[in-house]
């Protein structure tokens, strides 16, 4: 009676022991994708006589253009994947932006908003968008973690409070003409290497750190977290607070990229980084997430976005498919997960 | 008012390792613990008793840093302890087994053992090869068979216990709590946890072992303390007890250990599977139960039983068979129809598949007999209550009220409460798989009185159990699968616990133990 049979039968086939080829999960999200820009690719011979694909600048402008939202969206990914939920982004990237704006303008500023500090080192105003980002995700955090108010109420709240003071900082005036050290950032291709770079470092952080094995840790059973030694509420608000810190990022790149801060910005970005979170393949029941996924997930909608500007399409009834895209490429990612049980 | 044998004390000769005094814990509306003491020795195993309700769980959490007593005192080593997380705990030498599975499915089990103490290599990233040959190492020191890189999602019950076992030995500390270690795993897991603990004895650390079961607590404890209702009642050498003097302590009253097995009168064949076969998971069953026969499943983990169920019930689709009821082949698209046809199904993980947490226990109860209550779309309030606390008082359970929320009841009255929804509907057909899992002595006894009960009043009863004297005691006929097939009927006359492990190992029974 030695025999170590039934020990292994349920385990199933995926535990053999010998090293096996595991598909990575993007691929049916990437499939997704390519099949998205073909479809357009061939739409655009027949309507238009012309390529889609082809074009390089154009496929530059579509990355430039989920910067972002993408930048958003890897902060937004490793919150729903501790079981949370940011509501208040598109908010904070107006606030950061009025914020880091105002303190970019240019002596040729005919509305400065300080006069007295023009022409400031590019790092000053940088700074000061990144640090209004983390401050407002750190309140996130402590509020969640400290009042035990759902996430979705406590950025809800965030989100409108943030906006309202974006509007308060200069009362609904623009903030223009910023300095050129300033607005490089948002020039040429910079903006997609700030989204590559961050979306490198922490899918690293995720899938190569402890901190990353916590947080998938929390998202996938937070009692099992906290009673293997986890400090769940420090966890908690550093994420809250690296969520913020990015839309800071995003919001200096916005800015920079608009040369402009308008109280205005950001207005439903963060709706469009939870759709790129999710179409990505993460779950917004936690515990479940990449950010190679939403980094597919965003050039989705990039490309949507792109190919019914190239094919002329009514920019309302682009918001119509959009959606019906969205759902579409999540149930079939679903039941392709199905099949697979 | 309690009764620590101080001779038991000084005949284990160690001192002190891990002290509890005077702990009080409240939660709202129940006083949990009521200045209760404990004292554990190096080298000890040490057995924890009780009814459920009667406080151990919660004193072994506040020993494992979850939660932290209202009053009194811990001491390690003689020196005071505060304990505010379970992290602290850890840091201490404490380590605690659950009883309910705390595991993360969506990642390995390697991630899950090495959770916030995963090894990082120079650049501060996490060695995955590492991570995967310590588990390697971990589980051959333990003889364990489950490959690290695993989802933990895709083991069994069984397997993901043997997990948490391995993960709280892993922390190598000096007070390992094990809260119904064996709840989910068959009698060769427990042999080998024993040899587990035997090994960890013999190291000098200390072992605090909560379990229902009689013969485990007199195999492997040295001490036995007893709770009951909040309380320490006694705390004495294992030796110098016997099994009714425990129960007699735990219950606070004298109960019949044995099981209540009646004659009754058996009638026609209620169902029949014919054939059933689904792929990967079993092949080629066939049996028959007749109404008033309580028909007993039997097998080592992994068998299939619980999958054959759960494609009677029309959870899964089987690929091949039939199945009939009444004679008159059916076929179960969802569980819906298989009720309709006056089936019901409790399945064997309370928490998972079971219970509605969050609710209350009307709505526990009645949520699979609304339908039968309700007219023009809305439900008939009265009737519905009233056929609830009826049924409540029937199978006795221990609730505040039918409003209380059913998390905060104890896993033998949610066992009640879940049966009781399956009552309701006055199924003919009852397919109950390991009820009595995680359940107390005396709830375990009314459990198994009332499935006696529903059998005399004519259902058919189908009862999986990993309990061989359950299994024994309840059935007339035991079904023995093997690896997803039936490898034997053992009529009751004909019962032995070699005979049924024999089947049960896949091997053939020889001449003298056949039927």
């Amino acid at each position: 009676m030695e025999s170590n049979q039934p020990a292994l039968r349920d385990i199933g086939p995926a535990a053999i022991r010998r090293p096996r080829f595991k598909l990575p999960p993007e691929l049916g999200i990437f499939g997704v994708l390519v099949a998205i820009a073909l479809t357009f690719e061939l739409l655009g011979w027949f309507l238009r006589g012309q390529s889609f694909l082809g074009n390089p600048t154009g496929l530059l402008i579509m990355i430039l253009q989920v910067s972002e939202i993408g930048l958003i969206a890897i902060g937004v990914t490793m919150v729903i994947i501790t079981g949370g939920i940011d509501l208040s982004s598109g908010s904070v990237v107006a606030l950061a932006a009025m914020v880091a704006a105002s303190l970019a303008q240019s002596s040729d500023a005919t509305r400065a908003v300080y006069p007295g500090l023009l022409d400031l080192p590019m790092a000053l105003p940088v700074l000061a968008g990144l640090a209004v980002g983390a401050t407002v995700g750190f309140l996130n955090g402590s509020l969640i973690v400290r009042t035990g108010v759902p996430a979705f109420i406590i950025t809800l709240g965030t989100m409108v409070s943030a906006r309202g003071l974006a509007k308060l900082y200069t009362h609904g005036e623009p903030v223009s003409t910023l300095t050129d050290s300033y607005t490089w950032i948002g020039a040429d291709a910079n903006p997609v290497i700030v989204f590559l770079g961050c979306a490198l470092f922490f899918h690293i952080v995720l899938r190569y750190t402890r901190f990353g094995k916590c947080t998938y840790a929390i998202g996938g059973n937070p009692v099992a977290a906290r009673v293997s030694g986890i400090n769940i509420q420090r966890h908690l608000i550093i994420i809250y607070t690296i969520a913020g810190l990015l839309t800071g990022i995003a919001a200096v790149i916005g800015s920079a990229r608009a040369q402009t801060g308008q109280s205005g910005m950001g207005v439903s970005y963060e709706l469009d980084a939870i759709a790129a979170a999710v179409i990505g393949g993460t779950s917004l029941s936690g515990g479940a997430g990449r950010i190679t996924g939403t980094v597919i997930g965003a050039l989705i909608l990039g490309v949507i976005a792109s190919g019914f500007t190239f094919l002329g399409v009514d920019s309302y009834f682009q918001e119509v498919i959009k959606g019906g895209i969205i759902v579409v490429a999540v149930v079939a990612d679903q039941i392709r997960k199905q099949k697979k049980r | 008012m309690t009764d620590h044998d101080s001779r038991a004390a000084q005949a284990a000769g160690d001192a002190i390792l891990l002290g509890a005094k005077d702990i009080c814990k409240r939660f709202p509306g129940v006083v949990a613990l009521n200045k209760v003491s404990l004292f554990i020795r190096a080298g000890e195993v040490h057995a924890l008793m009780g009814e459920n309700g009667a406080g151990k769980s919660t004193m072994m959490k506040i020993l494992a840093g979850s939660y932290v007593p209202d009053e009194g005192e811990l001491t390690l080593h003689g020196r005071p302890l505060k304990l505010k997380t379970p992290r602290q705990a850890l840091d201490c030498g404490i380590a605690m087994i659950h009883q309910e599975l705390n595991l993360m499915a969506e990642m390995t089990v390697a991630e899950n053992i090495w959770i916030g103490r995963e090894p990082v290599n120079a650049l501060g990233l996490v060695d995955h090869a590492k991570l995967n040959s310590d588990t390697r190492a971990l589980f051959g020191r333990l003889r364990i068979d489950v490959a690290p890189d695993c989802l933990v999602g895709e083991l069994s019950i069984a397997n993901r216990q043997m997990v948490e076992i391995a993960k709280a030995v892993s922390y190598d500390s000096q007070v390992l709590i094990m809260d119904e270690p064996t709840s989910a795993i068959t009698e060769r897991e427990v042999e080998h946890l024993f040899e587990i603990i035997a090994d960890l004895k013999a190291q000098g650390k200390a072992i605090i072992y909560i379990t229902h079961k009689m013969n485990e607590v007199f195999r492997i404890a040295d001490t036995i303390t007893i709770f009951r209702d909040g309380r320490h009642i006694l705390t004495r050498a294992a030796a110098q007890m016997s099994p009714d003097g425990l129960i007699a302590a735990m219950v606070g009253r004298e109960l019949n250990q044995v099981f209540p097995k009646e004659e009754v009168p058996i009638g026609e064949v209620a169902l029949s599977l014919r054939g059933l076969s689904r792929k990967g998971q079993f092949r080629d069953v066939s049996f028959d139960v007749r109404y008033g026969e309580i028909v007993g499943m039997a097998g080592l983990m992994g068998a299939g039983r619980t999958e054959v169920m759960e494609a009677l019930f029309g959870i899964e689709r089987p690929d091949a068979g039939a199945i009939l009821v009444d004679g008159k082949p059916v076929t179960f698209r969802n569980p819906r129809q298989a009720i309709q046809a006056g089936l019901a199904l409790l399945t064997e993980d309370r928490k998972k598949s079971g219970l509605f947490l969050g609710l209350d226990v009307a709505s526990n109860m009645d949520i699979a007999v609304l339908p039968n209550y309700t007219s023009f779309g809305f439900v008939r309030q009265k009737r519905l209550a009233a056929d609830c606390e009826d049924m409540s008082r029937r199978l006795k359970i221990k609730t505040p009220s039918l409003e209380e929320v059913i998390g905060n009841l104890s896993g033998g009255n949610q066992q009640k409460a879940l049966i009781a929804r399956w009552l309701l509907n006055k199924p003919r057909i009852l397919i109950l798989d390991e009820p009595t899992r995680g359940v107390d002595v005396g709830a375990k006894a009314e459990i198994h009185r009332l499935v006696t009960q529903l059998a005399r009043a004519g259902a058919a009863i189908i009862l999986i159990s990993s309990e061989l004297p359950e299994v024994m005691g309840m059935s007339d006929r035991v079904v023995v699968m093997h690896d997803g097939r039936v490898s034997g009927e053992i009529r009751r006359a004909d019962f032995s616990q070699e005979a049924i492990l024999t089947l049960a190992s896949g091997l053939t029974l020889p001449a003298a133990l056949a039927a």
